[in-house]
């Protein structure tokens, strides 16, 4: 198969095309994932962007985003296939006098009345596809083995069928918040990826080109701040989307150049805790 | 190829700092080698890291690792000490010149050699007020150089090196000569605010420099003594092989860090277990839903989660001096627990005993009710040397009433007792009321049960006895326990 990208610059340079600002690692790993046809499992703190990658990488190469998301109680009717039994029961019912119960019995369990699931309809897609397995953290222990088949041999088995083998090895995201550890068989079969919040440069950059028409001044100052408020102690530190809807919020009320008074009456929008907003408040208040 | 080599070696010494590298990812690894150029030093080390590394909390040993193998190879890290005049060393000649005040400017070409330890402070401050990054590893190396007076095949560790170097640039000091100057420079007055971002960013800058030091000091050790050997003294333990009672300033936060994560997924752990082990009564509602995928025939019976009273906990936990840095530890995983669980009472003790479930109810900062547990729970009663039998009396007599069939009882202390009467009556009677009852030990085995530990005594009647000395024995506790 041809692969999709030349080198990582070319990754870096597109994902910033479609406006997603990726850092070394996050493109090397991309490329790799293409080159040696390997999932990425994605990890990181939450609003880090870890979903908005898998988005991105499909709109530049133009494929097609099909999206698991996951969540406890998910199970292989809805995550790979389901046999659509109304269907089957009105054909058995359509048939009731003509047909032989053996040639009734090979044809209900044939592909037409097979109901792909995402996993099923990313790797029979004739198209290019990205497959996000979102949130992988939230199925049970027990559930992730359903995954790993397809994740080493791009293949599904399925017992009336037989095995069904991808058409094209699509790129895979599985994306996890990390709250429970991740059996080792699927990280075995996954290259690893953190995405933690960005320094500074590039938090600031990304401010700038999600932000219309903000100025590179208070871009930088609201990177500053981030920052500072980062390194506090806090329950849940801001991630990006918060920074930039407070640089959205910023925009609207007109403010040029934060000062201690607007951040602090603005704090709400990054901070989601009572308790974190009083301490950043006071920690950016106090002069040292 | 020289690749491989040096590849083979790397992956054997991931292994022997803790990374559980399994042959399929050493495969990958090689695959991954193969695409991504050595020379591309960032993307190589990237490719490495997601074909090896599976879990954020050892990226560091990987770094250290792959700093040691591959990172100090590249052309920039040659060591240019024969004064041959590139460009940088020029420009670094005109910088020198300005420090040293104009017209005396001194052609010898002699690098930063002749520079007074004055000057070379005086560049750094301008090379850190400026973020000069450049300038900034330039003098790293230049003051390793002066400063760290190594002596080849001397077998002392990175860190001597590293301190005898920061110490003569009296970094400390620079922060506030950093601050001062940039209020000078200003026009206008700063307002807090803004002061404290510069302040931030000045002490990034620092961080940075001190890391330049750091591997311009790894580089000089590897070129001496080869990066197998290196390697083997720049080992740290992973964070969760990390010693709870010898764990420095720096591994206490990281392990800070590593413990909110953990009782997340303890709590995680505990709700699923409690909805998913047994089945409930029928549902009779959802039964019939799912019957019509049937044709109406009830195929798939539907039973309602049950929904078992949620389990309380009571944490016991011993802080007298022999165990200070584990009853820290212990007081944060407290804390933690106390957030994810609707009904934890927490106690300390050393000879007298005290509950101290309010001083983590009444605030969200960690370090303020720490504080407010050591200096306000009443937890002396005689001397202030651990004494378990009568702190257990005490908790009987007081708090033994409330233990109930839904109680578990963590119990925590090296259970040192200076020879005070054990009392283990109460552990046996607790074991008997309570649902569970666990020690967990912060001391090695083999040290259990000699000199006045007492703690085979107690363990008779609890369910089990831990060893608990860092956080991968805890978590498998934990593992256990739901």
């Amino acid at each position: 198969m041809k692969p999709r990208f030349n080198d990582v610059a070319t990754v870096r340079s597109g994902l910033k095309k479609v406006n997603y600002l990726a850092d070394d690692g996050i493109a090397g790993v991309v490329f790799l994932a293409d080159r040696l046809g390997k999932p990425v499992l994605i990890e990181g703190p939450a609003g880090t962007g870890k979903t908005q990658l898998a988005k991105s990488v499909a709109e530049l190469t133009g494929a097609r985003l099909i999206r698991l998301q996951c969540y406890e109680g998910l199970d292989e009717s809805k995550a790979l296939y389901e046999w659509n039994y109304k269907k089957q029961l009105l054909r058995i019912q359509a048939d009731k006098n003509s047909d032989s119960w053996s040639e009734v019995h090979d044809d209900i369990f044939s592909s037409e009345f097979l109901l792909a699931r995402p996993l099923l309809e990313a790797i029979t897609s004739e198209e290019p596809v990205v497959l996000l397995i979102d949130e992988v953290d939230r199925v049970e222990l027990e559930t992730e083995a359903l995954l790993l088949e397809i994740l080493s041999e791009y293949q599904v088995s399925i017992p009336e069928l037989g095995t069904i083998t991808a058409k094209q090895i699509p790129l895979v995201f599985l994306t996890s918040n990390n709250t429970r550890e991740l059996s080792e068989a699927l990280k075995r079969r996954c290259l690893y990826l953190h995405v933690d919040y960005p320094d500074l440069e590039r938090e600031k950059e990304i401010v700038l080109n999600k932000v219309p028409d903000i100025s590179e001044n208070l871009a930088d100052q609201i990177a500053r701040i981030v920052r500072s408020i980062r390194q506090l102690d806090l329950k849940k530190a801001p991630s990006v989307s918060e920074t930039l809807d407070w640089a959205r919020t910023l925009m609207l009320l007109g403010i040029e150049t934060i000062d201690a008074q607007e951040a602090k009456e603005t704090l709400h929008i990054l901070l989601k805790y009572q308790t974190d907003i009083a301490k950043a408040a006071k920690e950016l208040s106090v002069t040292k | 190829m020289p690749v491989l080599d040096l590849m083979s070696g790397f992956i054997v010494e991931l292994r022997n700092a803790g990374l559980p590298v399994s042959l399929t990812e050493n495969l990958d690894a090689m695959e991954a080698v193969k695409v991504i150029p050595i020379e591309d030093r960032d993307a190589f080390k990237y490719a490495l890291g997601a074909t090896l590394v599976k879990n954020n909390a050892h990226w560091r040993v990987f770094e250290t690792i792959f700093e040691v193998y591959f990172s100090l190879r590249g052309p920039e890290y040659a060591i240019t000490q024969d004064g041959q005049p590139d460009d940088f060393w020029r420009e670094m000649q005109e910088q020198m010149d300005q420090v040293k005040g104009q017209g005396e400017g001194k052609g010898s070409g002699g690098g930063m050699d002749s520079l007074t330890p004055e000057e070379i402070n005086a560049m750094l401050m301008r090379a850190l007020m400026s973020g000069d990054q450049a300038m900034m590893r330039a003098l790293a190396k230049q003051s390793v150089q002066r400063f760290a007076g190594m002596e080849p095949g001397r077998p002392v560790g990175g860190t001597y090196y590293l301190y005898r170097t920061l110490r003569n640039l009296d970094l400390d000091n620079m922060l506030q000569k950093l601050m001062d100057a940039n209020r000078d420079s200003s026009q206008q007055d700063l307002t807090s605010l803004e002061e404290r971002l510069e302040k931030d960013e000045f002490e990034s800058r620092i961080e940075q420099f001190k890391q330049e030091v750091e591997s311009e000091i790894r580089r000089r050790l590897v070129a001496d003594r080869g990066a197998e050997a290196m390697a083997k003294t720049l080992r740290k333990p992973l964070p969760e092989d990390v010693e709870f009672m010898h764990a420095s300033r720096d591994e206490m936060q990281s392990l800070k860090k590593a413990l909110y994560p953990l009782t997340r997924k303890l709590a995680a752990r505990l709700a699923r277990k409690r909805r998913h082990g047994r089945k409930g009564p029928l549902d009779f509602r959802n039964t019939v839903r799912h019957s019509l995928s049937y044709g109406g025939v009830p195929a798939d019976p539907k039973f309602r989660y049950p929904r078992p009273a949620k389990p309380e906990l009571m944490v016991v936990a011993d802080i007298s001096g022999s165990v200070a840095a584990f009853a820290r530890f212990t007081l944060m995983f407290v804390y933690a627990i106390q957030n994810q669980f609707s009904k934890v009472r927490s106690f300390v003790f050393i000879d007298g005993i005290d509950e101290v479930t309010k001083f983590f109810k009444s605030t969200e900062d960690i370090g303020e009710a720490i504080n407010r547990v050591n200096t306000e729970a009443d937890v002396v009663w005689v001397d202030g040397h651990s004494d378990y039998g009568h702190a257990f009396e005490v908790f009987w007599e007081r708090y033994g009433k409330d233990i109930n069939s839904k109680t578990t009882v963590l119990l925590l202390g090296d259970a040192r007792n200076n020879y005070h009467a054990a009392q283990s009556w109460v552990v046996k009677e607790i074991a008997k009321r309570a649902r569970h009852v666990y020690w967990l030990n912060p001391e090695p085995k083999s040290y259990w049960n000699t000199g006045d530990s007492i703690v085979g005594e107690y363990g008779a009647h609890t369910d089990g006895v831990f060893e608990c000395r860092n956080l991968r024995q805890l978590e498998g506790f934990v593992e256990n326990l739901t």
